[in-house]
Parts: C-alpha cells; structure tokens; sequence
C-alpha cells in the first residue's frame, strides 16, 4: 500500500488531540511536559509532510520542524529545570499538591 | 544584500544584542565590587538605546524575513521606554538580602525577552515571529521563577511555562496549516494567498487561540491571576504590560495583514472574545482582595479594551492600540511601582487591607496610585479617558456599535472596583497602617516619570498625532 499524505495527517492530528487531551486530564507536571511534547511533536510531522509532497521544491517546512524541535529542547530545559526546584520546595509534582495559587 | 546593510537595517535589535553583551560582561567581572552597580549600568544602557533609535526608521532584511515598519519602530522604542521604568523600580527589591545575587540574572533576562519581543514586532514571516515569541517567553518563564525559593514563585513559573509551550505547540498547528494550504510562510506572500477556506479558518483560530493565551484573552486567561501573583512584583509589572503590548500589536498586525482576506471570519470571532474577556474579568476583579490577583483581572479587561482596537483593522484601529498600549505602560507601571514599594515594607502582604490608611502616612504614594486607578478606570482628563476614547471611535467608525457599547457598559464596572482601593487608602480606618517610608531615588523618579505620562499623554494632542502619522502595516 502506498502512503499518501493523509495517513500522515491521520497520526498528526491523533497525537495532537491525544497531547491536548492529556494536557487537560494529567495530574503529573511531567506527564502534562510529555503531553506538550506531543503537541509540538505532531506539528513538526504537518510541516514535515507539507513540505514533502505538497511543495518538493521548497524548503521552508523543513527549516521551521528543524526551528520547532530547537526551540522544543530549550522549552523543555527550562520547564524541567522549573519542575525540579518546585520538587525542592513542595516535595511533590502532582497537581493536586500544588494548589497554594488558586487560578 | 550584503550583511552590514542588512544590520543596518536592523540596527534597534543590534544595539540591544550589544547592550545584553555588555550587560553580561559587567555581571560577569564587576559585580563583585559593587552590587548595585548593575542597576546604574542597565539603565544607563537603555537610556543609551532610547536614545540611539528614537527616530522611527523602517527596514527590511534577509529577504522579508525581518520587515520594519515606522510603527514597529516606534512600538519598540515605547516597549524600552517601558522596560526602563520597570528597572527603575526594581533596585530594592533585587537589594535585598536573599535576591541580591540574582540581579545580574534578572537583568540579562529581562532583556533577551526584549529582544524577543522586538523580533516578534518586526517580523516579515512566521519563523521569525515564532522565534521572537519564544525568546520573549522562555526567559519570561525564568524570570516568573527567580524567587527560587519562595514556594509560590516556582509554582507560577510552572505554570507559566506549561502554558506557554501548550499555546505555542496550537499557533504552531495554526501555522502548519497555513503552510499546507498556501506554500509560504511570509506575510508578503500569504496576504493574497489566504481567502478564507474552510482549512485556512481552522488555522485562523488555532492562530488565534495560541496568541490569546499570551494575551490572556478569556477563555485563554486561566494562567495569568496564579502566575501574577506567585512572580516577583517587578516580574509582574514587566509581564502585564511591556509582553502584553507586544502581544497586542503583533497580533493586530498579523490579523490585518496576514488574514485581511479573512476579515469577516475573525472580526466575528474576536468580537465575541472581547466581550467575554471585558465581562467575566470585572465579575472576578471585584471579587480579589489580593492586590496583585487584583491587578491580572484588571490586566485581563485592559487586554479586551486594547483588542478593541484591532476589530478596527485600518491606520486608526493601529494608533490607537498604541496610544492604549502607551498610556496602560505608565498607569499600570505606577501601580506596581507603588505595591512593591509597599511590599519591602509590609513582609510581602499584597492584600488590599494592608493598604488601609496609606493616605495618613504616605499621601504622595497614595495620590500617585489614585492618579493611576483613575487613569486606569478612564477618568477625564487623565490619559486613560482619551485612549479609551480613541479606541472605542475607531472601533464604533467600523461598524461595531454593539461590542462598542458592552465595552462602556463594562468601563462602569470597572470603575467600582478600581475606587475600591482608592476607598480603601483614603477612608478605610486602620489602626496601624503602613509607617511612613522614603523609597530610593530611582523608584521616586520612576513613579514620577509614570506620573508625569498619565497627566502630559492626555494633555498633548501631538503624541495621538505622532502615532496616526507613522499608522502603517
């Protein structure tokens, strides 16, 4: 069977809605990270696939999933390093547990 | 083009890069002599940047990938001006004993997000508005958790990133789609190229909603009451006003130029977030005792009033929003400049008992928050009236009677709840109020600098005209 860009798509928009999805029903800050890398993850596949077969002669959807994945792994950095000092302070990275600000 | 005409052109982000530099180096090799030199050495150095790039200029670079208008110009210099004010009054928070060693960090930080957010304004496609974002918005994360530890900081900071990254991960969805259906990401490009189908307006809103997230737009405003209250009173008063007006008038460029062909489609949608956002932030505003949880419901309602502008969409609709974005820096800055004052006195106790009283010990700090409030509230003759005003005409010019006047309905609102503070520090009794206090000379000066720009910017006709003058997309 041949793979179009649909099937592509498919898989972009499952992990997309299941990273929402788990951004919204986690209670684990670092399972609310894994979700958010999801997102991020699924768009860099739509820019990827774009790129591919819609407009082989170009390389724009290349550079920007090459952008987002740079700029993925300094988010995630800097959200881990946050993770650890709230660990430090509060012993705890369930959301339950860290309910001092009520939003 | 070769590279020294392209950094010529650019020369606002180039002198930043240099002053960051210097910034850095001084961290690095003086502070050990003396640790309030790096306050004296950043303000210096933005005065210097005020200075260099007060004359708007416009410019493009790298092939339309950096595109400058005189408005985008104009916005960075308002954008310094602001940050200037904010480190201003930052000197004794950072003096104090458990921050003093993270001065030189705050600082740094505090300008690569403005940095980032002068790429975001001057940008000509979405990978250079994407970078620009995110530079504003991960140190801003940093930032948010510098009281590292004060439990309450890095909570914000948590949710501040976690926010961040899942509005970011829906724009850069908006994005790809826009790839998919068009083969470009420069606006020059896309303006003619988006008309409006059913996929394009799906990437609108992804767009949108990524964007109202930074803008805390209701129903995207759930992050911003925790994280203004858990960050550093100076974070808060840089994160309400100087990312927020960024945010606004990138979003209102992008909007009119980018998806102009699509105009019908987001005035709508925006209309509809406008008032929501106006509404549900005064019903919560009242409610808040807590000052600073005060100030992000209010910041959430300034936020509606400056998207007024943007439904608009033509010259006036853009002067406007930055008159607004101007006159909202100075009132919003007085306040904060006022609860940090308060702060370093009162053991961090933000609630609004704690400024009970205030008018018998400290009338000055009282008359500057009360010149502020009312500014805020929209008040005649202070500048908030006339920004208001100026951004209600030209959204009532376009057509929008009925969210035109929701929003007035809503100013009544507000007003309750801003003199409620002013209630407080006037007439409230309060057997021990805050004891009288002398703030240091750069907080006096900025305070009065906010001062002078809540009176002169609605006396002064010239500076609305200015800004209409240079009203390009």
């Amino acid at each position: 069977m041949e793979i179009h860009v649909i099937h592509y798509l498919i898989i972009s928009t499952v992990m997309m809605f299941c990273g929402i999805y788990g951004f919204f029903t986690r209670r684990n800050l670092l399972a609310l990270l894994i979700s958010v890398e999801l997102m991020l993850n699924a768009t860099n596949i739509n820019f990827a696939v774009f790129n591919r077969y819609l407009f082989p002669d170009q390389l724009e959807g290349h550079f920007f999933s090459l952008f987002g994945i740079a700029i993925a792994a300094a988010e995630t950095a800097v959200a881990i390093a946050i993770i650890i000092n709230v660990y430090r302070n509060v012993k705890q990275v369930l959301t339950d547990d860290i309910t001092d600000l009520k939003g | 083009m070769d590279i020294t005409t392209a950094l010529l052109s650019m020369q606002a982000e180039v002198s930043l890069v240099a002053i960051l530099i210097i910034v850095l180096l001084t961290d690095l090799f003086l502070k050990e002599s003396n640790p309030r030199m790096m306050q004296s050495v950043s303000c210096i150095l933005l005065v210097v940047q005020l200075a260099l790039n007060i004359v708007p200029t416009a410019g493009e670079a790298f092939g339309g990938m950096y595109h400058s208008t005189e408005m985008a110009s104009v916005v960075k210099t308002i954008l310094t001006a602001g940050t200037l004010l904010v480190f201003l009054q930052s000197g004794e928070w950072l003096e104090r004993e458990d921050s003093r060693r993270k001065s030189g960090e705050f600082y740094l930080l505090t300008l690569s997000t403005l940095l980032g957010m002068y790429f975001m304004v001057s940008s000509g496609s979405f990978i250079l508005f994407y970078i620009g974002l995110e530079l504003a918005s991960i140190p801003m994360a940093c930032l948010v958790a510098l009281d590292k530890y004060r439990h309450h900081s890095a909570e914000a900071g948590a949710k501040f990133i976690l926010n961040a990254m899942f509005s970011s991960a829906l724009m850069l969805y908006g994005i790809s789609m826009v790839y998919g259906t068009c083969g470009t990401v420069y606006f020059a490009d896309l303006t003619s190229a988006l008309t409006g189908t059913p996929l394009q307006i799906l990437a609108m809103v992804f767009f949108f909603s990524g964007l109202g997230f930074k803008l805390s737009l209701v129903p995207f405003h759930m992050w911003t009451p925790d994280v203004y209250q858990g960050a550093p009173t100076a974070v808060t008063g840089y994160l309400s006003v100087i990312s927020k007006g960024a945010a606004a008038f990138a979003l209102m460029s992008i909007l009119v130029k980018v998806f102009g062909g699509m105009c019908e489609q987001w005035s709508l949608l925006l209309s509809i977030v406008i008032v929501v956002t106006i509404t549900i932030a005064n019903i919560f505003a009242i409610l808040q005792t807590d000052l600073k949880r005060f100030m992000a419901y209010s910041s959430i309602s300034q936020a509606g009033y400056i998207m007024l502008a943007a439904l608009a969409g033509d010259g006036q609709g853009m002067s406007s929003l930055v008159y607004y974005i101007v006159v909202y820096i100075v009132a919003n800055l007085a306040i904060f400049g006022v609860i940090s004052a308060v702060e370093q006195r009162t053991n961090g106790c933000v609630e609004r008992s704690a400024y009970a009283g205030l008018y018998r010990t400290n009338p000055h700090l009282t008359l500057v928050m009360t010149l502020a409030l009312f500014s805020l509230g929209g008040i005649p003759p202070f500048a908030g009236f006339f920004s208001k005003f100026f951004v209600f005409a030209a959204a009532f010019h376009d057509g929008h009677w009925l969210v035109v006047f929701l929003a007035l309905i809503n100013t009544i609102i507000s007003l309750f709840y801003y003199l409620l503070i002013v209630k407080a520090m006037y007439i409230t009794p309060n057997d021990n109020p805050v004891p009288t206090f002398r703030s240091s000379a750069l907080m006096r000066t900025s305070l009065l600098l906010c001062v002078a720009g809540i009176i002169v910017l609605g006396l002064f006709s010239s500076i609305y005209q200015l800004l209409s003058d240079v009203a390009t997309f």
